[in-house]
């Protein structure tokens, strides 16, 4: 029993923090211009925050 | 066409657009996906707050902000605006970008074309009237 929980930590531990890294990565804001430029807005940066905020709130 | 016939083509063509609302340049509700007429102003007034903040914050050379992406764990919310109009849309996590602006886009253009077409009639049958008399 407790081999089965061990090895059930030593894999799903790495596989739940990786994949909570991926959906927080996720996160992000594009915006498009009409001369065709694009910018990106990472999470994290204090613009994208207020943005993301926003549009969680429409979700 | 109308607005709500627009957003119904819109639904029936990208499966990936869970929910829509069409704005004015007052962003007033014109036509929306959902029954519920709070939630659609709760979209609008999203889209209007997105497009508020970016262009107060992102302004820079004259160039203007015309479509949006939001992507959240949760789903994403796009925002296209054209002539006027605005569209804001939720999909579901990971949507394909690029194929939902598009179907958002020609929504607002078949709107924009519908609105259009009258005033392109009036003005064909005006020099036909004058030639008559």
């Amino acid at each position: 029993m407790r081999k089965l929980l061990a090895l059930l930590l030593f894999v799903g531990g790495p596989i739940l923090y990786l994949s909570r890294r991926r959906d927080e990565r996720r996160d992000r804001v594009h915006l498009y211009y009409d001369d065709g430029s694009m910018v990106t807005l990472e999470r994290g940066a204090p613009e994208a925050e207020q943005l993301l905020a926003v549009a969680r709130s429409a979700l | 066409m109308d607005a709500a016939s627009a957003l119904a083509d819109l639904t029936e063509i990208s499966s990936q657009v869970e929910a829509a609302v069409v704005l004015d340049d007052a962003g007033a509700v014109v036509a929306s996906t959902l029954d519920d007429g709070e939630r659609s102003a709760q979209l609008a007034r999203a889209a209007v707050d997105l497009l508020a903040a970016t262009d107060k914050r992102f302004e820079s050379g004259g160039r203007t902000l015309t479509q949006l992406e939001a992507a959240l764990r949760e789903g994403s919310v796009f925002v296209a605006r054209e002539e006027g109009r605005s569209i804001v849309a939720t999909t579901s996590p990971e949507p394909t970008s690029g194929l939902v602006f598009y179907d958002l886009k020609t929504c607002l253009r078949s709107l924009a074309e519908s609105t259009a077409t009258p005033k392109a009639a009036r003005k064909r049958r005006t020099p036909k009237a004058e030639d008559d008399a």
